[in-house]
Protein backbone atom coordinates (compact mmCIF):
# COMPACT_ATOMS: atom_id res chain seq x y z
CA UNK A 1 0.00 0.00 0.00
CA UNK A 2 2.52 2.48 0.87
CA UNK A 3 4.76 1.30 -1.79
CA UNK A 4 1.88 2.18 -4.21
CA UNK A 5 1.60 5.43 -2.76
CA UNK A 6 5.29 5.93 -3.43
CA UNK A 7 4.90 5.20 -6.37
CA UNK A 8 1.72 7.28 -7.48
CA UNK A 9 3.38 10.60 -5.45
CA UNK A 10 7.16 9.80 -7.57
CA UNK A 11 4.31 9.76 -10.66
CA UNK A 12 3.16 13.48 -9.87
CA UNK A 13 6.75 14.68 -8.73
CA UNK A 14 7.45 13.80 -12.49
CA UNK A 15 4.96 14.78 -14.29
CA UNK A 16 4.74 17.98 -12.31
CA UNK A 17 8.58 18.59 -12.72
CA UNK A 18 8.05 17.82 -16.46
CA UNK A 19 5.32 20.69 -16.79
CA UNK A 20 7.08 22.88 -14.81
CA UNK A 21 9.75 24.83 -17.34
CA UNK A 22 6.21 25.20 -19.83
CA UNK A 23 3.94 26.66 -16.79
CA UNK A 24 6.92 28.89 -16.27
CA UNK A 25 7.56 29.60 -20.25
CA UNK A 26 3.69 29.99 -21.00
CA UNK A 27 3.53 32.43 -17.89
CA UNK A 28 6.33 34.61 -18.62
CA UNK A 29 4.80 34.82 -22.50
CA UNK A 30 1.43 36.02 -21.48
CA UNK A 31 3.08 38.40 -18.91
CA UNK A 32 4.86 39.81 -21.56
CA UNK A 33 1.68 40.76 -23.18
CA UNK A 34 0.36 42.27 -20.34
CA UNK A 35 3.38 43.74 -19.39
CA UNK A 36 4.37 45.05 -22.72
CA UNK A 37 7.55 47.34 -22.98
CA UNK A 38 11.06 45.78 -22.08
CA UNK A 39 9.85 42.45 -21.36
CA UNK A 40 8.33 42.09 -24.85
CA UNK A 41 11.51 42.88 -26.60
CA UNK A 42 13.78 40.45 -24.67
CA UNK A 43 10.30 37.39 -25.50
CA UNK A 44 10.53 38.72 -28.67
CA UNK A 45 14.41 37.33 -29.21
CA UNK A 46 13.80 34.32 -27.51
CA UNK A 47 10.97 33.53 -30.11
CA UNK A 48 13.73 34.45 -32.89
CA UNK A 49 16.27 32.56 -31.43
CA UNK A 50 14.16 29.76 -31.17
CA UNK A 51 13.51 30.04 -34.48
CA UNK A 52 16.96 29.49 -35.26
CA UNK A 53 17.09 26.78 -32.63
CA UNK A 54 14.82 24.68 -33.79
CA UNK A 55 16.41 24.48 -37.08
CA UNK A 56 20.18 23.43 -35.50
CA UNK A 57 18.81 20.73 -33.71
CA UNK A 58 17.26 19.48 -36.72
CA UNK A 59 21.17 19.29 -37.49
CA UNK A 60 22.59 18.33 -34.25
CA UNK A 61 20.00 16.83 -32.52
CA UNK A 62 18.40 14.77 -34.92
CA UNK A 63 21.45 14.25 -37.00
CA UNK A 64 24.07 13.92 -34.28
CA UNK A 65 26.40 16.22 -36.37
CA UNK A 66 27.90 19.74 -35.31
CA UNK A 67 27.46 23.18 -36.79
CA UNK A 68 29.58 26.58 -35.60
CA UNK A 69 28.09 28.54 -38.04
CA UNK A 70 24.50 28.47 -38.55
CA UNK A 71 25.17 32.67 -37.76
CA UNK A 72 26.30 33.08 -40.71
CA UNK A 73 23.22 31.96 -42.75
CA UNK A 74 21.23 34.42 -40.49
CA UNK A 75 23.43 36.91 -41.28
CA UNK A 76 23.31 36.14 -45.52
CA UNK A 77 19.34 36.24 -45.23
CA UNK A 78 19.49 38.93 -42.17
CA UNK A 79 21.81 41.53 -44.55
CA UNK A 80 19.57 40.82 -47.82
CA UNK A 81 16.32 41.65 -46.27
CA UNK A 82 17.90 44.67 -44.98
CA UNK A 83 19.62 45.52 -47.86
CA UNK A 84 16.45 45.10 -50.38
CA UNK A 85 13.68 46.33 -47.81
CA UNK A 86 16.06 49.95 -46.79
CA UNK A 87 17.79 50.46 -50.19
CA UNK A 88 15.80 49.00 -52.93
CA UNK A 89 12.71 49.23 -51.02
CA UNK A 90 11.02 45.41 -51.72
CA UNK A 91 8.56 43.91 -50.29
CA UNK A 92 9.91 41.87 -46.99
CA UNK A 93 8.44 38.30 -47.99
CA UNK A 94 10.20 38.80 -51.39
CA UNK A 95 13.10 40.18 -49.75
CA UNK A 96 12.98 37.09 -47.79
CA UNK A 97 12.44 34.54 -50.66
CA UNK A 98 16.14 35.81 -51.99
CA UNK A 99 17.83 35.63 -48.45
CA UNK A 100 16.91 32.44 -47.93
CA UNK A 101 17.56 31.24 -51.60
CA UNK A 102 21.53 32.87 -50.61
CA UNK A 103 21.59 31.27 -47.17
CA UNK A 104 20.79 27.62 -48.98
CA UNK A 105 23.05 27.99 -51.72
CA UNK A 106 26.03 28.85 -49.61
CA UNK A 107 24.56 26.05 -47.46
CA UNK A 108 25.00 23.83 -50.10
CA UNK A 109 28.69 24.86 -51.68
CA UNK A 110 29.67 24.27 -47.68
CA UNK A 111 27.90 21.35 -47.47
CA UNK A 112 28.35 19.35 -50.37
CA UNK A 113 31.93 18.70 -49.88
CA UNK A 114 32.68 18.59 -46.48
CA UNK A 115 29.61 16.37 -45.35
CA UNK A 116 31.42 13.56 -47.38
CA UNK A 117 33.78 13.33 -44.72
CA UNK A 118 33.90 12.08 -41.29
CA UNK A 119 34.31 13.87 -37.93
CA UNK A 120 35.13 17.43 -37.60
CA UNK A 121 35.88 19.09 -40.85
CA UNK A 122 32.32 20.41 -40.91
CA UNK A 123 32.43 21.51 -38.21
CA UNK A 124 35.37 23.44 -38.81
CA UNK A 125 33.81 24.74 -42.16
CA UNK A 126 31.15 26.15 -40.74
CA UNK A 127 33.03 27.70 -38.30
CA UNK A 128 35.13 29.07 -41.11
CA UNK A 129 31.89 30.70 -43.12
CA UNK A 130 30.63 32.27 -39.95
CA UNK A 131 33.80 34.17 -39.41
CA UNK A 132 34.41 34.88 -43.68
CA UNK A 133 30.33 36.43 -43.70
CA UNK A 134 30.99 38.42 -40.14
CA UNK A 135 34.56 39.88 -41.71
CA UNK A 136 32.41 40.64 -45.16
CA UNK A 137 29.47 42.45 -43.23
CA UNK A 138 32.10 45.21 -41.84
CA UNK A 139 34.36 45.35 -44.86
CA UNK A 140 31.68 45.65 -47.30
CA UNK A 141 31.19 48.95 -46.15
CA UNK A 142 29.37 50.12 -49.66
CA UNK A 143 26.67 47.63 -49.17
CA UNK A 144 26.45 46.71 -45.43
CA UNK A 145 27.82 50.11 -43.62
CA UNK A 146 30.26 48.38 -42.03
CA UNK A 147 29.86 48.61 -38.17
CA UNK A 148 27.22 51.22 -38.92
CA UNK A 149 24.56 48.90 -39.79
CA UNK A 150 21.72 49.28 -42.04
CA UNK A 151 18.64 51.25 -40.53
CA UNK A 152 15.42 52.31 -41.91
CA UNK A 153 14.24 48.55 -42.15
CA UNK A 154 10.83 47.89 -43.20
CA UNK A 155 8.77 46.63 -39.84
CA UNK A 156 7.38 43.24 -40.01
CA UNK A 157 4.44 42.83 -42.67
CA UNK A 158 2.91 40.67 -45.36
CA UNK A 159 1.47 42.08 -48.91
CA UNK A 160 1.22 46.24 -47.44
CA UNK A 161 0.01 44.73 -44.08
CA UNK A 162 2.70 45.84 -41.58
CA UNK A 163 2.73 45.16 -37.54
CA UNK A 164 4.00 47.79 -35.42
CA UNK A 165 3.24 47.07 -31.99
CA UNK A 166 5.11 45.47 -29.69
CA UNK A 167 3.13 42.48 -28.71
CA UNK A 168 1.71 42.31 -32.17
CA UNK A 169 4.92 41.80 -33.47
CA UNK A 170 5.95 39.13 -30.13
CA UNK A 171 1.95 37.39 -31.60
CA UNK A 172 3.38 36.75 -34.93
CA UNK A 173 6.79 35.57 -33.82
CA UNK A 174 4.81 33.14 -31.13
CA UNK A 175 2.92 31.53 -34.24
CA UNK A 176 6.17 31.07 -36.36
CA UNK A 177 7.33 29.31 -33.68
CA UNK A 178 4.41 27.32 -33.04
CA UNK A 179 4.81 26.27 -37.24
CA UNK A 180 8.36 25.89 -36.52
CA UNK A 181 7.96 22.96 -33.63
CA UNK A 182 5.11 21.58 -35.54
CA UNK A 183 7.14 21.31 -38.68
CA UNK A 184 10.40 20.10 -36.89
CA UNK A 185 7.74 17.38 -34.96
CA UNK A 186 6.66 16.49 -38.36
CA UNK A 187 9.88 15.74 -39.85
CA UNK A 188 11.38 13.95 -37.09
CA UNK A 189 8.26 11.34 -36.64
CA UNK A 190 9.05 10.33 -40.68
CA UNK A 191 11.35 8.24 -42.58
CA UNK A 192 13.73 11.33 -43.27
CA UNK A 193 14.06 12.08 -39.28
CA UNK A 194 13.99 8.38 -38.44
CA UNK A 195 16.91 8.49 -40.59
CA UNK A 196 18.42 11.03 -39.51
CA UNK A 197 18.44 9.36 -36.15
CA UNK A 198 20.02 6.23 -37.25
CA UNK A 199 22.73 8.25 -38.58
CA UNK A 200 22.86 10.07 -35.81
CA UNK A 201 23.02 6.99 -33.95
CA UNK A 202 25.23 5.08 -35.94
CA UNK A 203 26.79 6.07 -39.19
CA UNK A 204 27.80 2.32 -40.39
CA UNK A 205 24.82 1.04 -39.36
CA UNK A 206 22.95 3.45 -41.23
CA UNK A 207 25.09 2.39 -44.41
CA UNK A 208 24.46 -1.01 -43.73
CA UNK A 209 20.68 -0.47 -44.16
CA UNK A 210 20.84 1.50 -47.07
CA UNK A 211 20.95 5.18 -45.88
CA UNK A 212 23.17 7.21 -48.37
CA UNK A 213 24.34 9.05 -45.10
CA UNK A 214 26.52 12.33 -47.11
CA UNK A 215 22.67 12.61 -48.35
CA UNK A 216 20.99 13.30 -45.57
CA UNK A 217 23.46 14.95 -43.48
CA UNK A 218 23.04 17.33 -46.24
CA UNK A 219 19.82 17.70 -46.53
CA UNK A 220 19.35 18.28 -42.84
CA UNK A 221 22.00 20.88 -43.18
CA UNK A 222 20.15 22.42 -45.89
CA UNK A 223 16.87 22.32 -43.45
CA UNK A 224 18.93 24.06 -40.33
CA UNK A 225 20.32 26.71 -42.75
CA UNK A 226 16.66 27.84 -43.95
CA UNK A 227 15.22 28.27 -40.37
CA UNK A 228 18.54 30.07 -39.86
CA UNK A 229 18.04 32.58 -42.51
CA UNK A 230 14.20 32.90 -41.45
CA UNK A 231 15.38 33.93 -37.84
CA UNK A 232 17.79 36.29 -39.60
CA UNK A 233 15.38 38.12 -41.75
CA UNK A 234 12.99 37.90 -38.53
CA UNK A 235 15.16 39.82 -36.43
CA UNK A 236 15.85 42.50 -38.64
CA UNK A 237 12.12 43.54 -39.28
CA UNK A 238 11.51 43.05 -35.95
CA UNK A 239 14.50 45.19 -35.02
CA UNK A 240 14.35 47.39 -38.14
CA UNK A 241 18.60 47.41 -37.39
CA UNK A 242 21.12 45.15 -38.23
CA UNK A 243 24.69 45.37 -37.66
CA UNK A 244 27.86 42.51 -37.93
CA UNK A 245 27.42 42.07 -34.32
CA UNK A 246 23.79 41.10 -34.25
CA UNK A 247 25.05 37.74 -35.91
CA UNK A 248 28.69 37.86 -34.56
CA UNK A 249 30.22 34.45 -32.82
CA UNK A 250 28.12 35.20 -29.78
CA UNK A 251 25.16 33.95 -31.70
CA UNK A 252 26.95 30.60 -31.88
CA UNK A 253 27.26 30.24 -28.06
CA UNK A 254 24.08 31.52 -26.99
CA UNK A 255 22.59 29.09 -29.53
CA UNK A 256 24.50 26.25 -27.91
CA UNK A 257 23.41 27.19 -24.50
CA UNK A 258 19.97 27.27 -24.95
CA UNK A 259 20.18 23.99 -27.43
CA UNK A 260 21.30 21.89 -24.33
CA UNK A 261 19.79 23.88 -21.72
CA UNK A 262 16.46 23.28 -23.76
CA UNK A 263 17.17 19.62 -24.59
CA UNK A 264 18.91 18.44 -27.47
CA UNK A 265 17.37 16.48 -29.96
CA UNK A 266 14.02 17.17 -28.12
CA UNK A 267 10.72 18.99 -30.13
CA UNK A 268 10.11 21.21 -27.27
CA UNK A 269 13.62 21.68 -26.22
CA UNK A 270 14.50 24.93 -28.39
CA UNK A 271 11.30 26.86 -27.16
CA UNK A 272 11.87 26.12 -23.23
CA UNK A 273 15.43 26.88 -23.37
CA UNK A 274 15.21 30.07 -25.66
CA UNK A 275 12.49 31.78 -23.51
CA UNK A 276 14.22 30.49 -19.73
CA UNK A 277 17.72 31.50 -21.15
CA UNK A 278 16.58 34.83 -22.19
CA UNK A 279 15.55 35.31 -18.24
CA UNK A 280 18.73 34.27 -16.72
CA UNK A 281 20.49 37.33 -17.19
CA UNK A 282 17.34 39.36 -15.25
CA UNK A 283 17.20 36.53 -12.78
CA UNK A 284 21.07 37.05 -12.04
CA UNK A 285 20.96 40.69 -12.41
CA UNK A 286 20.94 41.05 -8.95
CA UNK A 287 23.61 39.19 -7.86
CA UNK A 288 25.74 41.82 -9.75
CA UNK A 289 29.46 40.91 -9.84
CA UNK A 290 29.13 37.20 -9.03
CA UNK A 291 26.03 36.84 -12.16
CA UNK A 292 28.67 34.94 -14.68
CA UNK A 293 30.00 32.93 -11.75
CA UNK A 294 26.24 32.18 -10.99
CA UNK A 295 25.04 31.38 -14.73
CA UNK A 296 27.90 29.19 -15.25
CA UNK A 297 27.48 26.70 -12.09
CA UNK A 298 23.57 26.72 -12.97
CA UNK A 299 24.59 25.43 -16.70
CA UNK A 300 26.76 23.09 -15.42
CA UNK A 301 24.76 21.62 -12.88
CA UNK A 302 21.83 21.28 -15.55
CA UNK A 303 23.70 19.16 -18.02
CA UNK A 304 25.22 16.82 -15.30
CA UNK A 305 21.91 16.06 -14.10
CA UNK A 306 19.81 16.61 -16.26
CA UNK A 307 21.67 16.22 -20.04
CA UNK A 308 18.12 16.23 -21.85
CA UNK A 309 17.54 19.67 -20.40
CA UNK A 310 14.66 21.53 -19.55
CA UNK A 311 12.58 19.20 -22.25
CA UNK A 312 13.59 16.32 -20.11
CA UNK A 313 13.35 17.21 -16.43
CA UNK A 314 10.45 14.46 -16.25
CA UNK A 315 13.11 11.65 -16.64
CA UNK A 316 15.21 12.94 -14.13
CA UNK A 317 13.17 10.91 -11.54
CA UNK A 318 13.45 7.09 -13.52
CA UNK A 319 15.35 4.39 -13.01
CA UNK A 320 18.78 4.29 -14.00
CA UNK A 321 19.03 7.86 -14.38
CA UNK A 322 17.97 10.64 -17.08
CA UNK A 323 18.35 8.47 -20.49
CA UNK A 324 15.64 9.38 -21.91
CA UNK B 1 22.13 -21.43 -58.43
CA UNK B 2 25.21 -19.26 -56.62
CA UNK B 3 23.75 -15.97 -54.82
CA UNK B 4 27.08 -14.66 -53.89
CA UNK B 5 30.91 -15.61 -55.43
CA UNK B 6 34.15 -14.47 -54.55
CA UNK B 7 36.87 -14.42 -57.39
CA UNK B 8 40.39 -14.15 -55.70
CA UNK B 9 39.03 -11.49 -53.59
CA UNK B 10 43.12 -10.37 -51.74
CA UNK B 11 43.11 -7.76 -49.02
CA UNK B 12 46.54 -6.50 -48.16
CA UNK B 13 47.42 -4.42 -45.15
CA UNK B 14 50.95 -3.24 -45.79
CA UNK B 15 52.70 -6.39 -45.94
CA UNK B 16 49.92 -8.28 -44.27
CA UNK B 17 47.34 -10.37 -46.18
CA UNK B 18 44.58 -10.21 -44.76
CA UNK B 19 42.38 -11.99 -47.48
CA UNK B 20 44.71 -13.81 -49.51
CA UNK B 21 42.94 -14.80 -53.11
CA UNK B 22 39.84 -15.91 -51.78
CA UNK B 23 37.42 -18.12 -53.73
CA UNK B 24 34.04 -18.56 -51.92
CA UNK B 25 30.59 -19.28 -53.56
CA UNK B 26 26.88 -19.41 -51.47
CA UNK B 27 24.40 -21.10 -52.66
CA UNK B 28 20.88 -19.56 -52.65
CA UNK B 29 19.07 -20.71 -49.76
CA UNK B 30 20.01 -22.32 -46.58
CA UNK B 31 23.17 -21.46 -43.89
CA UNK B 32 27.10 -20.97 -45.22
CA UNK B 33 29.49 -20.20 -42.51
CA UNK B 34 32.88 -19.10 -42.30
CA UNK B 35 35.04 -20.22 -39.81
CA UNK B 36 38.61 -20.01 -38.74
CA UNK B 37 41.01 -19.10 -35.74
CA UNK B 38 41.38 -15.50 -34.44
CA UNK B 39 43.16 -13.56 -37.07
CA UNK B 40 42.38 -15.69 -39.89
CA UNK B 41 40.61 -12.60 -41.79
CA UNK B 42 37.14 -13.63 -41.26
CA UNK B 43 35.95 -10.04 -40.70
CA UNK B 44 37.82 -8.74 -43.14
CA UNK B 45 36.12 -10.71 -45.67
CA UNK B 46 32.91 -9.70 -44.16
CA UNK B 47 34.06 -6.04 -44.71
CA UNK B 48 34.65 -6.66 -48.42
CA UNK B 49 31.44 -8.64 -49.14
CA UNK B 50 29.58 -5.73 -47.40
CA UNK B 51 31.36 -3.10 -49.47
CA UNK B 52 32.85 -1.25 -46.10
CA UNK B 53 36.02 -2.39 -47.12
CA UNK B 54 37.84 -2.92 -51.02
CA UNK B 55 39.64 -5.18 -52.05
CA UNK B 56 43.17 -4.86 -54.00
CA UNK B 57 42.20 -7.97 -56.05
CA UNK B 58 39.29 -10.22 -57.22
CA UNK B 59 35.73 -9.37 -58.20
CA UNK B 60 32.91 -10.20 -55.65
CA UNK B 61 29.25 -10.94 -57.51
CA UNK B 62 26.10 -10.85 -56.30
CA UNK B 63 22.66 -11.67 -57.43
CA UNK B 64 24.30 -11.70 -60.86
CA UNK B 65 26.03 -8.22 -60.69
CA UNK B 66 29.42 -6.97 -59.72
CA UNK B 67 29.53 -4.95 -56.31
CA UNK B 68 33.64 -5.31 -56.07
CA UNK B 69 33.40 -1.32 -55.90
CA UNK B 70 30.14 -0.80 -54.83
CA UNK B 71 29.37 1.66 -51.27
CA UNK B 72 27.72 -0.41 -48.50
CA UNK B 73 24.20 1.27 -48.93
CA UNK B 74 24.65 0.25 -52.81
CA UNK B 75 25.39 -2.77 -51.77
CA UNK B 76 22.53 -3.17 -49.15
CA UNK B 77 20.24 -1.53 -51.78
CA UNK B 78 20.82 -4.47 -54.30
CA UNK B 79 19.94 -7.09 -51.13
CA UNK B 80 22.80 -7.68 -49.19
CA UNK B 81 22.46 -6.58 -45.54
CA UNK B 82 24.87 -7.10 -42.48
CA UNK B 83 24.67 -7.06 -38.86
CA UNK B 84 27.94 -6.54 -36.73
CA UNK B 85 30.25 -7.97 -34.43
CA UNK B 86 30.47 -5.24 -31.76
CA UNK B 87 26.40 -4.78 -31.86
CA UNK B 88 25.90 -1.18 -33.90
CA UNK B 89 22.09 -0.38 -32.94
CA UNK B 90 20.52 2.58 -32.71
CA UNK B 91 21.16 4.14 -28.77
CA UNK B 92 19.36 6.86 -29.00
CA UNK B 93 16.35 5.13 -30.48
CA UNK B 94 12.86 2.71 -29.27
CA UNK B 95 13.51 -1.00 -29.70
CA UNK B 96 10.87 -0.40 -32.26
CA UNK B 97 12.31 2.82 -34.26
CA UNK B 98 15.50 0.72 -34.95
CA UNK B 99 13.65 -1.65 -36.44
CA UNK B 100 11.39 1.00 -38.44
CA UNK B 101 14.64 2.40 -39.67
CA UNK B 102 15.57 -1.05 -41.11
CA UNK B 103 12.22 -0.48 -43.59
CA UNK B 104 14.03 2.33 -44.84
CA UNK B 105 14.85 0.85 -48.42
CA UNK B 106 11.62 -0.82 -49.15
CA UNK B 107 9.54 3.03 -48.60
CA UNK B 108 9.77 6.46 -50.18
CA UNK B 109 9.51 10.07 -48.97
CA UNK B 110 12.03 12.55 -48.22
CA UNK B 111 11.22 16.36 -46.33
CA UNK B 112 8.38 16.87 -48.38
CA UNK B 113 6.60 14.09 -47.95
CA UNK B 114 7.32 14.14 -43.89
CA UNK B 115 5.81 17.90 -43.74
CA UNK B 116 2.31 17.36 -45.62
CA UNK B 117 1.97 13.92 -43.92
CA UNK B 118 -0.59 12.61 -46.70
CA UNK B 119 -2.67 9.74 -46.50
CA UNK B 120 -0.67 7.96 -48.45
CA UNK B 121 2.75 8.79 -46.29
CA UNK B 122 0.43 8.03 -43.26
CA UNK B 123 -0.44 4.35 -45.21
CA UNK B 124 2.93 3.38 -45.31
CA UNK B 125 3.99 4.59 -41.58
CA UNK B 126 1.40 2.20 -40.50
CA UNK B 127 2.59 -0.33 -43.06
CA UNK B 128 5.96 0.33 -41.46
CA UNK B 129 4.68 -0.28 -38.04
CA UNK B 130 3.47 -3.09 -38.14
CA UNK B 131 6.12 -5.26 -40.03
CA UNK B 132 8.35 -3.52 -37.24
CA UNK B 133 6.20 -5.59 -34.73
CA UNK B 134 6.03 -8.45 -36.60
CA UNK B 135 9.57 -8.63 -36.67
CA UNK B 136 9.64 -7.92 -32.99
CA UNK B 137 7.08 -10.89 -32.69
CA UNK B 138 9.63 -13.46 -34.27
CA UNK B 139 13.05 -12.54 -32.35
CA UNK B 140 10.38 -12.14 -28.82
CA UNK B 141 11.34 -8.40 -27.86
CA UNK B 142 7.29 -7.76 -28.71
CA UNK B 143 7.63 -6.96 -24.68
CA UNK B 144 10.56 -4.34 -25.35
CA UNK B 145 9.53 -2.34 -28.38
CA UNK B 146 8.99 1.16 -26.35
CA UNK B 147 12.24 1.30 -24.20
CA UNK B 148 15.50 2.21 -25.40
CA UNK B 149 17.81 -0.36 -27.18
CA UNK B 150 20.31 0.54 -24.85
CA UNK B 151 18.14 -0.87 -22.26
CA UNK B 152 18.18 -4.06 -23.87
CA UNK B 153 20.52 -7.23 -22.26
CA UNK B 154 22.91 -7.58 -24.58
CA UNK B 155 21.52 -11.29 -26.14
CA UNK B 156 18.55 -8.94 -26.74
CA UNK B 157 20.51 -6.45 -28.48
CA UNK B 158 22.03 -9.23 -31.12
CA UNK B 159 18.19 -10.35 -31.36
CA UNK B 160 17.18 -6.61 -32.22
CA UNK B 161 20.14 -6.10 -34.49
CA UNK B 162 19.05 -9.30 -36.87
CA UNK B 163 15.04 -8.56 -36.42
CA UNK B 164 16.49 -4.57 -37.76
CA UNK B 165 18.59 -6.54 -40.47
CA UNK B 166 15.39 -8.48 -41.26
CA UNK B 167 13.23 -5.37 -42.14
CA UNK B 168 15.63 -4.57 -44.85
CA UNK B 169 14.31 -7.72 -46.45
CA UNK B 170 17.20 -9.03 -47.41
CA UNK B 171 18.50 -11.80 -50.14
CA UNK B 172 21.29 -12.45 -48.38
CA UNK B 173 21.68 -11.92 -44.32
CA UNK B 174 25.20 -11.29 -42.69
CA UNK B 175 25.88 -12.24 -39.35
CA UNK B 176 29.43 -11.44 -37.96
CA UNK B 177 29.82 -13.40 -35.46
CA UNK B 178 26.10 -13.14 -33.57
CA UNK B 179 26.61 -15.68 -30.60
CA UNK B 180 29.55 -13.76 -29.04
CA UNK B 181 28.75 -12.41 -25.33
CA UNK B 182 25.58 -15.03 -25.43
CA UNK B 183 25.15 -17.79 -22.76
CA UNK B 184 24.59 -21.56 -24.44
CA UNK B 185 21.32 -20.73 -23.51
CA UNK B 186 20.46 -17.60 -25.82
CA UNK B 187 23.27 -19.15 -28.63
CA UNK B 188 21.28 -22.21 -28.78
CA UNK B 189 17.81 -19.76 -29.56
CA UNK B 190 19.94 -18.41 -31.65
CA UNK B 191 20.52 -21.37 -33.95
CA UNK B 192 16.67 -22.07 -33.95
CA UNK B 193 16.18 -18.68 -35.68
CA UNK B 194 18.89 -18.23 -38.16
CA UNK B 195 17.67 -21.47 -39.31
CA UNK B 196 13.87 -20.30 -39.24
CA UNK B 197 15.52 -17.30 -41.21
CA UNK B 198 16.62 -19.96 -43.61
CA UNK B 199 13.50 -21.34 -43.96
CA UNK B 200 11.84 -18.30 -44.62
CA UNK B 201 13.66 -17.95 -47.85
CA UNK B 202 16.46 -15.97 -46.81
CA UNK B 203 19.66 -17.16 -47.48
CA UNK B 204 22.32 -16.74 -44.24
CA UNK B 205 26.01 -16.37 -44.43
CA UNK B 206 27.92 -16.14 -41.13
CA UNK B 207 30.86 -16.04 -39.55
CA UNK B 208 31.43 -17.61 -36.49
CA UNK B 209 33.67 -18.54 -33.72
CA UNK B 210 30.72 -20.87 -31.52
CA UNK B 211 31.68 -23.95 -32.88
CA UNK B 212 28.26 -25.95 -31.31
CA UNK B 213 26.59 -23.50 -33.17
CA UNK B 214 28.08 -23.67 -36.36
CA UNK B 215 27.98 -27.42 -36.38
CA UNK B 216 24.57 -27.35 -35.96
CA UNK B 217 23.40 -24.27 -37.85
CA UNK B 218 25.17 -24.71 -41.31
CA UNK B 219 24.33 -26.35 -44.19
CA UNK B 220 28.11 -25.61 -45.52
CA UNK B 221 31.03 -24.68 -44.28
CA UNK B 222 34.22 -22.46 -45.15
CA UNK B 223 37.27 -22.46 -42.97
CA UNK B 224 39.77 -19.87 -42.75
CA UNK B 225 43.15 -19.53 -41.82
CA UNK B 226 46.20 -16.98 -42.01
CA UNK B 227 43.73 -15.66 -44.90
CA UNK B 228 43.44 -18.19 -47.36
CA UNK B 229 40.16 -20.40 -47.61
CA UNK B 230 41.88 -23.74 -46.56
CA UNK B 231 38.46 -26.37 -46.94
CA UNK B 232 34.87 -26.41 -47.46
CA UNK B 233 31.91 -28.55 -47.02
CA UNK B 234 29.50 -30.03 -44.95
CA UNK B 235 29.98 -29.90 -41.00
CA UNK B 236 30.44 -33.43 -41.08
CA UNK B 237 33.19 -33.54 -43.66
CA UNK B 238 34.28 -30.36 -42.08
CA UNK B 239 34.90 -31.65 -38.63
CA UNK B 240 37.16 -34.84 -40.41
CA UNK B 241 39.30 -32.59 -42.33
CA UNK B 242 42.93 -32.70 -41.33
CA UNK B 243 44.20 -29.58 -42.48
CA UNK B 244 40.86 -28.09 -40.46
CA UNK B 245 42.28 -30.30 -37.10
CA UNK B 246 45.57 -28.82 -37.70
CA UNK B 247 44.67 -25.47 -38.30
CA UNK B 248 42.73 -25.16 -34.96
CA UNK B 249 45.38 -27.08 -33.20
CA UNK B 250 48.17 -25.10 -34.33
CA UNK B 251 46.19 -22.01 -33.55
CA UNK B 252 45.64 -23.58 -30.14
CA UNK B 253 41.66 -24.09 -30.42
CA UNK B 254 39.68 -26.74 -29.23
Amino acid sequence: MTNSLAIISRDRIRRGLAALPWAVACAMLAYAFIAGGYFVTIMSFAMIYAVFIIGLNVFMGFAGQVSFGHNAFAALSGYTSAILTATYHWEPIAAFAVGLGLALLVALVVGWPTLRLKGHYLAMATLAIGLIVYEIAIQWQSVTQGYMGISGIAPLGIAGYEIVSDGGKLFALLVIVMLSTFAAARLRASRFGRALAAIAGSEDAARALGIEVARYKLAAFLVSAAYAALAGSLFVHVVEFVSPEVFGLHMVILAFTILYVGGIGTIGGPILGAVIVSLLPEVFRGLKDYQDLFYGAGLIFLLIYAPKGLAGLGNLLSRGGNTA
Amino acid sequence: MTLLSLEGVTRRYGGLVAVDTVDLDVAEGGVTAVIGPNGAGKTTLFNLVSGFQKPNAGRIVFAGEDITMRLPEQIAASGLVRTFQLVQLFQNLSVLENIQVGCHLHTRGGIFSALMRSRATRETEREVDARARELLDFVGLEGAADSEARALAYGQQRLLEIARALAAKPKLLLLDEPAAGLSADESKRLSAAIRDIARRGTTVLLIEHDMKLVMNTADTIAVMDFGRKIAEGTPAAIRENPAVITAYLVAGHA
